[in-house]
């Protein structure tokens, strides 16, 4: 009897510590924290996020975004805290508004401009061959012409 | 039209020349810091000696906030021979000097203490915490504070004792009611 309350304890504290093992993780899942890390520069690293970063600063900082994370944090207001504390230079793509759209739109200008030349001087070279192409009026007094020097020449 | 062709191919490099000279003139370790003229973030840590170091028991004073590691050379064995020297210069005077190493085993940070025979409190942050709440992004890194907490100055790279004297000299001129 006793052996069976023992065990009925035991599985108790198991399923306990279990139930409490998943609610933690359910708060605050590596995917929640991956997802703000890899918006995050590595700050001592080139062009590395935090979360693809093995350096210990990146650890560290991936610990902060996890443990703000579980204090309740939104990952937006973790994000924020990151950007108050580094600026928007912390952000791996700039945020789309104000003088950051240029980064956003030239690249789209750039390949329209890029893609009307083409087209441009598809159509001016395309117009040429056809130009080209066009059969030569010769007449007789032409081609008499022609055999002439021909003959003269060789 | 086919003039104005000729022109504008070469013309349309221009503004992109132009940025590149720009861009390629600036120095990508010169991140302005959002914390400029902001109070410095509070933090209390416990020191290499196992005293409490708390940033809020230092208000009143000019602080000299040195972020740095025991790896970080030559930089950061370039400038703790100047931050002990001005600390034993200035620390009449309502100044402190106070030290975070980040990143370190605490042996190695030991060592650098001893080696350079550094008298004032120096810290380990253990977590990050400390070095993300002031945005550090490498070492050496120095903030100067003024007497109402404020981040003042931001000084990336090794600590010259100019820069020290300097800075340290016209935050004590002030008269605090900023």
């Amino acid at each position: 009897m006793r052996a069976a309350l023992r065990l009925l304890v035991a599985a108790a504290l198991v399923a306990a510590a279990i139930a409490s093992a998943s609610a933690q993780s359910k708060t605050v899942s590596e995917e929640t924290v991956h997802e703000v890390a890899v918006q995050l520069r590595c700050v001592v690293c080139q062009n590395l996020s935090v979360a693809d970063s093995p350096s210990e600063m990146a650890g560290q900082m991936r610990a902060i975004i996890r443990e703000r994370l579980a204090a309740g944090e939104s990952p937006d207001a973790v994000q924020r805290y990151f950007v108050q504390r580094y600026g928007e230079w912390i952000l791996l793509s700039p945020p789309r508004r104000g003088f950051n759209l240029l980064v956003w739109l030239l690249p789209l200008v750039a390949v329209a401009a890029g893609l009307a030349i083409v087209a441009i001087l598809i159509a001016r070279w395309t117009r040429r061959a056809r130009d080209a192409a066009e059969p030569v009026v010769v007449d007789a007094a032409m081609s008499e012409r022609i055999r002439r020097e021909v003959e003269r020449g060789s | 039209m086919r003039r104005l062709w000729r022109w504008l191919i070469p013309l349309a490099v221009l503004p992109v020349l132009v940025l590149l000279a720009y861009g390629f003139r600036m120095s990508p370790r010169d991140i302005p810091s959002p914390l400029l003229d902001k109070p410095a973030p509070t933090f209390a840590l416990t020191t290499l000696e196992g005293a409490p170091l708390m940033l809020a028991a230092h208000r009143g004073k000019v602080v000299v906030l040195n972020f740095w590691a025991s790896w970080c050379y030559p930089g950061c064995y370039e400038e703790a021979p100047i931050l002990e020297k001005n600390w034993r210069a200035y620390r009449e005077r309502g100044v402190v000097v106070l030290g975070v190493a980040i990143q370190d085993k605490r042996e190695a940070a030991e060592k650098f203490v001893r080696d350079f025979g550094l008298t004032f409190p120096n810290a380990q942050d253990l977590t990050g915490t400390v070095s993300v709440d002031f945005g550090v992004y490498g070492v050496p890194e120095t903030f100067f504070l003024d007497r109402q907490g404020r981040i003042r100055v931001k000084h990336v790279s090794a600590v010259t004792d100019v820069v020290f004297r300097e800075t340290v000299e016209r935050l004590l001129a002030e008269t605090g009611a900023r």
